[in-house]
């Protein structure tokens, strides 16, 4: 494989409400810091990840590609999923060995509609949708099946929340007091805030990633994995699918410093730990993760940028990220990331 | 053309139709997937990684249905891709899954692209804007027409020309066992007697909504199954944004670089000569002479005359759309690969009786958008 690396990454001020910006307006500043971070003005692939459900319209990122300034015209994709498969596309792409960089980015303003209720429509229409199940109620029957101690749990909702506080760009939410089951067994705590937010991430291969920054975050496995779709059919105190990604993507061939895991609910956390096969001293999603700030399409592209970013700056030597999408962790992607010197 | 090589192996096709009331979303994907998987002599064992594709999720009411559709493709325990780019986003499907190929990623792909309009309303899913701005148009033909218009007076087309695309294209079908439109008998005044829609496209000059799905097995040149393989000789994706000053959208920019790109790559200099069939996406029946100007087949203002000569004729020197079109059978999502899939039974000889003879280099095109996203590429008979 071709050697690539993230080499840039930006991600807005993530917010609880909707601040009256357009999906575009939301996306240029983070655009326009890639650049600068980069100094780059064309890519030779530009891919993002969007949901056009979160607008309640069709196209939405239409109007993004607006914001890009495509012109001249570019060689770009979409991806109807989180922006870490654009990133994953892009990553194909960079493959063929013709161009040598790429942009990804991704968006989601989730405070314009009902995200439990939207999440629903992802459900086979004909069978499961109808039952009128919530995104949050699949989530609780996973948590409940995983048996996860209470204590567990309220530790890695202290804990994201704890670090969110301390990172600028997630939400800042007070410590969780005793609240109510919202479906039993998850608490309101336990769910990933409702975020607004774009991200932004610049991969570059071989000799121009070591021109574009000191300390390449370079791509050693990058892999993704689908189970099936219905309930019954998966294990749910388990994700298969996670534990086949991370062995094609190689996570545990050394240490890892740093994992950021795509958990919107506190339970996946533990679930995920398990499937990756974590070792006790990986720090797990030190900027919060999902549950201090969750802006959705974008999630997932976070994770592998803030697990980049801890190798950029020298902090971490390597780390892991990790994205999911449909409900209960149907598709998992990792990626493991590892600096040079 | 960059990267390892890759070749078509499997082609599937629905009956592409108003409503297949029998099949859900599930069973309309899988036929086109399982009769992909035949053609290609595999199972699904086989099957490295699935690519979807699809146009807007609002058209079926189903979001993000590549988590639905899993079980359906065969694809539990591998990676899925979900891929949308508007109308373009069967082209880009086959795209993505040629590039996992051409990249080294896997050796054989499945590539499925649908669309069950039946299920929805596709014209209300085209005509909502996002809530920042007015919709100042209805369904797809409303935000085309003024472009049309436009071509028709820089051009001088007459009026009669668009209806000579719809006749060819609909007659075409009728050598096509999945084509959804038959019209036996199909005349210029035919056309011309049904209603106005958004002038000057008339009812038969516009696509029909249909239920449909197509599908594709990729392969890595070093595992081949099946019969002939059409080659993939150049692949492509071009954008530009859909607002922009002095944006060109007769003929757009991006559709001619995304030509230009797939001609460097396949090596072709002059496409009207080097090109021996194109299947190309023509929603409405003036998009072909605006299409030919775009991708290089006529200079500009001349397009109108190529189609009027009978040169894109089943029978002429440069065949467009022998399957009928997209004139013929339009279910959105998968509108696009079907241009691309048919451009590579082409080259395998196995286009029936809307078979090109000789056939060796074929185009297929999508776009998408406001006109503003492009995909194709150049397939052929010979390892490139």
């Amino acid at each position: 494989m071709r050697q690539v690396a993230v080499v840039a990454f930006a991600q807005t001020r993530h917010s609880a409400d909707d601040e009256g910006l357009s999906e575009p307006e939301m996306i240029l500043p983070v655009l326009d810091e890639v650049r600068e971070r980069t100094g780059l003005r064309r890519f030779g692939f530009t891919c993002s990840g969007s949901c056009d459900y979160l607008a309640g319209a069709p196209f939405s990122f239409v109007s993004a590609l607006d914001a890009l300034g495509a012109w001249p015209p570019i060689s770009e994709s979409h991806v109807e999923m989180d922006a870490a498969w654009a990133l994953y596309e892009a990553w194909v792409r960079l493959q063929h060995g013709d161009v040598d960089s790429a942009l990804v980015y991704g968006f989601g303003k989730s405070s314009q509609g009902d995200l439990r209720e939207i999440m629903t429509l992802q459900l086979d229409p004909y069978y499961l949708a109808p039952l009128g199940l919530d995104q949050v109620s699949f989530a609780a029957l996973q948590a409940h099946a995983a048996g996860a101690d209470r204590a567990a749990l309220d530790g890695i909702v202290w804990r994201s929340r704890r670090d969110g506080r301390a990172n600028p760009y997630a939400l800042d939410l007070p410590d969780p007091e005793g609240e109510e089951p919202e479906v039993g067994p998850l608490r309101p705590y336990d769910i990933a805030p409702i975020t607004d937010g774009a991200a932004a991430v610049v991969l570059a291969a071989g000799d121009l990633a070591w021109e574009l920054c000191e300390r390449p975050a370079w791509i050693s496995g990058i892999a993704h994995r689908i189970e099936p779709h219905y309930l019954g059919m998966r294990d749910l105190a388990r994700s298969a699918s996670a534990a086949d990604a991370a062995r094609a993507a190689g996570v545990g061939k050394g240490h890892v410093d740093v994992a950021e895991l795509h958990a919107q609910f506190s339970h996946e956390e533990i679930i995920l730990r398990e499937a990756l096969e974590l070792p006790d001293g990986t720090a797990v999603n030190p900027s919060g993760g999902p549950l201090a700030a969750n802006p959705v399409m974008a999630t997932g592209l976070i994770r592998i940028g803030e697990a980049a970013r801890r190798i950029l700056d020298g902090t971490a030597g390597r780390t892991v990220a990790h994205a999911a999408s449909g409900p209960c962790l149907q598709h998992n992607l990792v990626t493991v990331m590892e600096g040079q010197s | 053309m960059s990267g390892n090589p890759c070749a078509v192996i499997g082609v599937g096709q629905t009956r592409y139709t108003t409503r297949r009331r029998e099949v859900s979303i599930a069973g309309l994907v899988r036929e086109a997937a399982l009769r992909a998987l035949e053609d290609a002599d595999l199972t699904w064992k086989d099957i490295d990684a699935v690519v979807i594709g699809k146009a807007p999720d609002l058209f079926e009411g189903v979001m993000m249905p590549e988590a639905y559709l899993a079980d359906a493709l065969g694809a539990a325990g591998k990676p899925v891709m979900r891929v949308h780019t508007a109308g373009s986003v069967g082209g880009s499907t086959a795209l993505v899954g040629a590039s996992l190929i051409q990249g080294g990623v896997h050796d054989r792909v499945l590539v499925v692209a649908f669309e069950k309009q039946s299920e929805s309303n596709a014209t209300w899913a085209l005509s909502t804007h996002l809530p920042f701005n007015a919709s100042l148009v209805v369904g797809a033909g409303g935000y085309f027409a003024p472009h049309i218009r436009e071509y028709i007076r820089r051009s001088g087309a007459p009026a009669h020309v668009g209806h000579l695309v719809a006749v060819k294209d609909r007659r075409n079908a009728l050598r096509n066992p999945y084509a959804h439109l038959r019209i036996p008998g199909i005349t210029v005044e035919m056309v011309e007697s049904t209603p106005m829609l958004w002038e000057p496209i008339r009812y038969l000059d516009t696509c029909p909504s249909s239920d449909g799905a197509c599908a594709m097995v990729l392969a890595a040149g070093h595992r081949l199954t099946g019969g002939t393989p059409a080659w993939v000789l150049g692949a492509a994706m071009r954008s530009e944004p859909i607002s922009r000053a002095d944006r060109d959208t007769v003929s757009p920019q991006a559709g001619k670089d995304c030509a230009a790109d797939v001609y460097r790559q396949a090596g072709v200099t002059d496409p009207r000569r080097e090109i021996d069939v194109a299947e190309v996406y023509v929603p409405f029946s003036w998009y072909e002479p605006m299409w030919l100007e775009n991708l290089g087949f006529a200079a500009e203002g001349e397009g109108w005359k190529l189609t009027e000569s009978g040169a894109t004729a089943l029978d002429g020197d440069i065949p467009w759309n022998p399957s009928g079109g997209v004139l013929s059978s339009n279910p959105i999502g998968a509108s696009g690969m079907i241009r691309f899939a048919e451009a590579a039974l082409q080259v395998r000889g196995m286009a029936g009786e809307h078979q090109v003879d000789g056939a060796r280099r074929a185009l297929g095109h999508a776009y998408g958008g406001g006109a503003q996203f492009f995909a194709m590429w150049m397939v052929g008979s010979d390892r490139p």
